[in-house]
């Protein structure tokens, strides 16, 4: 504990009371508007540069929690934050998006200033989620990120904004539950909320019946299936994924980057955060549904994507599709498996939150989605053309980009612990091509048929700016992945040693180990002479 | 630093002529990429027996691109004489076709475009070519795939030009499939992805196994044939072949560089970078040997037909890829690598030959449509005949060497497989030249059967066209003669060095010398009629063409007449597209609207919409009051109450 947890808090803090500030200025005029506009970016640049000042105080190699705050609050709960090497780059991510959100949303009129502060008090609650190291901390800003996230819909969204906006409620709702349910049993059973200390503490995982229903690893069983609840719906997993379509549909564009680049990430966090640590055995055994289910989103969302009329439902049903290679390397549990399923978070982070911001730029002037509106675009806007297409290359894992590392790493995992569900996945990126490159035909390439787009104007320069950090990214990250590997790999070797002393070392791939062949061919070739 | 030179130089090509242009100006946008990659071709000669010196003693490190538990890859090169070789190939084409463009591309409003695609795709393929570990051959495979994608899409206002490379793109991506399985399997088994630790590690698992889905089977095989499956897609093998011929919605260069000279011989050079396993993997070799001979075969039935010129052409290169192929699954890959080199040269050569002739008639493809040319354009019908030559095997130009060699080596393996190569390899051989003389009578000679405004105003290609076709006309004569002894003969051995390995287990008995020699070797001593056979085919196809196209023309109808039903099979390319539009493409759709609409809206949202009929009504009430401006009090104080109800459940449980 070398660095105080004082940079942290500040980082944790500073969003939230940016927004409240805001709400508290609010302003429907112009220039309160600008105000607001200028105030939210700031507060967004400095939470990032100072996420950049933490992470130049980072251990990489250090795999312990780094910058802790610890301090008693009710009862037993405690106030502990800290980031360990998985974490640190969640919170820059979500830190580095933030501006780039409040940069699309400059052109938003409508009750601008709640609606920026909307942004950044998210921004607190989902920093929040990644530095919390204690359940009950962890659990509220989990479910508090919801809120503003729905009021986001609900009150800037689009025509079934009502509808959608309840759907993700409802959905997240159960998971909650039992999630809370869980951590009350896990305090009651460990005597600590502290993440850290839970993750040395061995839950029961003798088998016993339930109704007849027999539980391989007893109370881990059940555990994981509370957690699953929660986390399965926010990946989101099939078949719990339907409120998500909906959910971008509906939400203006700087809520859809949000929702893909930050809030999908918090399920797969969990996953790494508690599901492996603390219910190794359960997750052993259980690993096989996760990658059934995992398989299944893959070829399932994918092929619903590919025909799609809608072009952010189609980028959405992407998501899933992509949030399937994630947990799916999650569940392998191996070194490349779990890199992967980090890197695959993190990389989709920039790529969907592009692809996003590509959307709302066509939205933004047309003022429709459906994919039979566009056309022959690249006429008029060879900018947008050029980016929409490095993105969709990112998006389908074009090695070069940060889509390919991940993609790439989690199916290599997995094939290690179940051929199937690499086989079955990799299936996903003819897939991927398929849907991606036919929606990119169909809006950019062609002949322009719809009189409405011959004065369409391409990308101005804020836009172009919004993204370019995302291109640099996308890019960096894609030639040079040591530079994030580096960064989370000794936390998840940690964490894997820990689970493989839980649940002992995985199968030898081979089955014959080919000593027998080894021996014979000289003799063969010895013949030969 | 030489090496990586001759690789970087192409992707800053590409930069200038993307991004640059406003600084360089539309000309120089075209001139430097151009410049540069004629600095590259001739730094590859120059680099050859650099090359083979080197024979992948240590690779060239840049620095590291991922590392994850065991896996370690970094960005690299790998010198041998493969590589070499590969070098050679690519960046001489690639600057004949760059400066080719010049002119053809002449009149398109987006040059600098074109141009740094091409360059693009330079840099993908040497990469691919100079890769030290799998996964850097794996970014040059997919990279060279979205050049492939681009310009065979580079004209987007016609429809049947995205669909095209959609296709390359999507088809590709079946091969990549298994390319990549094949990858993971490797690394699986082996714990790295380094071609040398791989290499080394391979004679090892001679029957080992392992479990593959639900079976257990054998180690080498499985890659082996997983990796060969990317191969395919790259290479247009039988199966995954339709995206070929569609590729030629792109520019004609383009046709000559990629899908003729560099890309589509990806599959060959990876089965030969990786004869280290294929020659411990039997099976995986001889699945390798049957489908290239189909596909040799197939293409070449199909070309009979064909009356779109550059159709032809490319049907041609696919068969002459399966002849690659079959030389490579037989475990002659110094044959396999001496007929991409030399096909490359003719293949381009023919290409931008067809180029030209497409520029002079004023865009026009279909060769029923010509006749009586080559008069109006000497140059290009001297080109084309040269061409025509080195491709069916006249001697002594290039492709007869080769293709000659493929075939003894075929017929020297002496098993199944290659005897099955062989015999449907001098049927292809026969063909070739039917076709080849077929397409050079039809547009050369004979009335002039097309628009007469195009004859009158057929000229022949600008200087800057023919040179580069020069360059290419030289290999065509003179690649064989002149490479004959380096890659197959006397020589071959000091030449590829360990670049190729031959594994002593399959060498073969040489009766001469009552000695066992690796397959290479022991071709040059098969039987007399072994080597003169090709020749006859030829001979028997150029004098078939003769007749039906020179003597008696009136013969293709009747025979058209006589069997409607073979003809149409053949025009229809044996109906591949329509079978996999049936049984891939529209079930996908179907499924794809079944699983939205019944399983997403039907099932799973009807439980949920179920689930919230009684409740909406009251959302929506909250909703409206909030809109009434106090949602961000309803919001704290939901906040509040989440964090009361926790407090509250902790502190008293």
């Amino acid at each position: 504990m070398t660095h105080s947890g004082f940079l942290l808090n500040i980082i944790l803090w500073l969003p939230a009371f940016g927004g409240l500030v805001l709400l508290w200025m609010g302003g429907e005029r112009e220039a309160e508007r600008q105000t607001a506009r200028k105030w939210s970016l700031g507060i967004t640049v400095v939470t990032f540069l100072l996420t950049l000042v933490m992470f130049a105080g980072f251990d990489p190699n250090n795999t312990g929690f780094q910058f802790v705050t610890d301090i008693g609050w009710l009862g037993g709960l405690k106030y502990k934050l800290g980031v360990d090497g998985i974490s640190v780059l969640f919170v820059m991510l979500t830190a580095g998006i933030m501006p780039l959100v409040i940069l699309a949303s400059w052109d938003v009129e409508k009750r601008a200033a709640e609606y920026l502060a909307a942004f950044l008090i998210l921004e607190a609650l989902m920093i929040g989620v990644f530095v919390s190291l204690d359940l009950f901390l962890f659990y509220l800003f989990f479910e508090a990120g919801l809120i503003p996230m729905f009021i986001i819909i609900g009150v800037w969204g689009g025509k079934r904004r009502i509808y959608a906006s309840f759907k993700f409620f409802l959905y997240t709702l159960l998971g909650s539950i039992l999630m809370l349910i869980a951590m009350l049993y896990m305090y009651w059973d460990a005597g600590t909320s502290d993440i850290v200390a839970l993750m040395d503490h061995e839950f029961s995982s003798t088998p016993f019946e339930v109704m007849g229903l027999e539980l391989g690893a007893g109370v881990q069983t059940l555990l994981w299936f509370a957690f699953f609840a929660s986390f399965a719906v926010k990946m989101p997993m099939w078949p719990v994924h339907t409120w998500l379509p909906d959910a971008h549909v509906e939400a203006p564009t700087a809520g859809s980057v949000v929702l893909a680049a930050i809030l999908l990430k918090m399920g797969g966090y969990g996953f790494i955060r508690f599901s492996l640590p603390m219910f190794p055995v359960a997750s052993d055994q259980l690993a096989n549904f996760v990658f059934f289910l995992s398989a299944i989103a893959i070829v399932y969302t994918s092929l619903v994507a590919l025909v799609q009329e809608d072009i952010k439902k189609l980028i959405a049903y992407s998501s899933v599709a992509h949030m399937g290679f994630v947990t799916m390397g999650i569940f392998a549990a191996n070194q490349q498996g779990v890199d992967g399923a980090i890197y695959q978070m993190i990389s989709h982070g920039f790529i969907s939150g592009a692809l996003f911001l590509s959307v709302g730029v066509i939205y933004d002037r047309m003022h429709t989605r459906e994919i039979s509106a566009y056309g022959g675009l690249v006429e008029r806007m060879p900018v947008y053309a050029t980016i929409f297409l490095f993105f969709t290359m990112a998006n389908v894992g074009l090695p070069g980009t940060s889509g390919f590392v991940g993609e790439f790493l989690t199916m290599m995992g997995a094939f290690k612990a179940n051929t199937w569900v690499a086989f079955v996945a990799a299936t996903g990126v003819i897939l991927s091509a398929g849907y991606a490159l036919w929606l990119y035909r169909r809006v950019v390439f062609g002949v322009m048929t719809n009189p409405a787009l011959e004065t369409i104007q391409d990308m101005n320069k804020r836009e172009i700016f919004t993204m370019i950090p995302l291109i640099a990214a996308t890019l960096y990250f894609g030639i040079n992945a040591s530079a994030l590997l580096d960064v989370f790999g000794p936390s998840v070797a940690h964490l894997l040693d820990g689970y493989t002393a839980a649940v002992g070392a995985p199968d030898p791939i081979l089955i014959q180990s080919g000593g027998e062949g080894a021996v014979a061919a000289p003799a063969k070739s010895g013949a030969a002479h | 630093m030489y090496y990586s030179l001759i690789v970087l130089l192409p992707l800053l090509g590409a930069l200038i002529a993307g991004f640059g242009v406003r600084w360089t100006g539309e000309r120089y946008a075209q001139i430097i990429p151009s410049a540069l990659l004629i600095l590259c071709a001739v730094m590859s000669w120059f680099g050859l027996p650099g090359a083979v010196e080197w024979d992948a003693r240590e690779p060239i490190t840049w620095f590291r691109w991922m590392a994850s538990g065991e896996l370690d890859i970094s960005w690299g090169l790998r010198i041998d004489t493969l590589t070499g070789v590969m070098l050679i190939v690519v960046t001489t084409v690639s600057a004949i076709v760059h400066v080719y463009s010049m002119g053809y591309m002449a009149d398109d409003p987006s040059k600098p475009r074109f141009f740094a695609y091409l360059s693009l795709f330079t840099f993908a393929m040497l990469m691919l070519v100079t890769a030290d570990n799998f996964v850097q051959m794996f970014f040059g495979w997919e990279g060279v795939g979205l050049a492939s994608y681009l310009l065979i899409g580079f004209w987007y206002h016609k429809d049947t030009a995205n669909a095209a490379s959609m296709k390359a793109f999507i088809v590709n991506r079946v091969g990549d499939f298994g390319f990549a399985l094949g990858i993971f399997g490797v690394f699986a088994v082996y714990g790295t992805l380094n071609f040398d630790a791989v290499f080394e590690a391979i004679p090892g698992s001679q029957g080992a196994t392992f479990k593959f889905l639900s079976w257990e089977v054998g180690v080498l095989n499985t890659l082996g044939m997983l990796l060969f499956i990317g191969a395919m897609g790259k290479s247009a093998q039988f199966f995954l072949h339709t995206w070929l011929p569609d590729a030629m919605e792109g520019p004609t260069p383009v046709s000559a560089l990629i899908h003729a000279a560099t890309m589509v011989t990806a599959g060959v050079f990876l089965v030969c970078r990786l004869s280290p396993l294929y020659e411990y993997a039997d099976g995986a070799a001889t699945f390798i040997t049957y489908i290239g001979a189909t596909t040799a075969f197939f293409a070449a039935t199909v070309g009979l037909v064909q009356n779109d010129i550059k159709r032809i052409v490319a049907y041609s290169t696919c068969s002459q890829l399966g002849y690659m192929f079959f030389a490579a699954g037989v475990g002659a890959y110094e044959a396999a690598m001496f007929h991409l080199f030399t096909h490359a040269f003719f293949k381009a050569l023919l290409f931008l030959g067809c180029g030209s002739v497409i520029h002079a008639m004023a865009n026009e493809q279909d060769i029923r449509k010509m006749g009586g040319l080559w008069r109006m354009i000497i140059p290009t019908y001297v080109l084309m005949m040269i061409g025509t030559m080195a491709l069916t095997g006249v001697p002594p130009f290039a492709g007869f060497f080769s293709k000659d060699m493929v075939l003894e080596v075929a017929y020297a393996a002496s098993n199944n497989a290659g005897m099955y190569a062989f015999w449907l390899g001098i049927v292809v051989a026969a063909m070739t030249s039917f076709y080849s003389w077929r397409l050079m009578f039809k547009v050369f000679h004979g009335p002039r059967n097309g628009d007469p405004e195009a004859y009158a105003h057929i000229h022949e290609s600008p200087p800057v066209m023919l040179i580069p076709m020069g360059v290419l006309f030289v290999g065509s004569i003179l690649a064989g003669a002149v490479f004959y002894n380096y890659f197959v003969g006397d020589g071959a051995h000091d030449f590829w060095g360990h670049s190729i390995v031959h594994a002593k287990a399959n060498y073969l008995y040489v009766e001469k010398y009552d000695e066992m020699h690796n397959i290479v070797h022991a071709a040059h001593y098969v039987p007399l009629w072994v080597k003169a056979l090709p020749f006859f085919a030829m001979l028997s196809g150029l004098l078939l063409a003769l007749y039906f196209y020179v003597w008696r023309p009136e013969t293709p109808a009747r025979m058209r007449a006589a069997n409607p039903g073979a003809y149409q099979f053949l025009l229809g390319k044996w109906y591949f597209d329509e079978l996999y539009q049936t049984i891939f493409v529209n079930p996908s759709m179907l499924l794809g609207k079944f699983f939205w609409k019944k399983g997403d809206g039907k099932t799973i949202d009807g439980a949920i919409d179920g689930l919230s009929m009684g409740i909406v009504p009251m959302v929506t009430g909250i909703f409206n009051r909030m809109q009434s401006g106090y949602m961000f009090h309803y919001a704290l104080a939901m906040f509040v109450g989440v964090a009361v109800i926790v407090t509250f459940a902790v502190t008293g449980g």
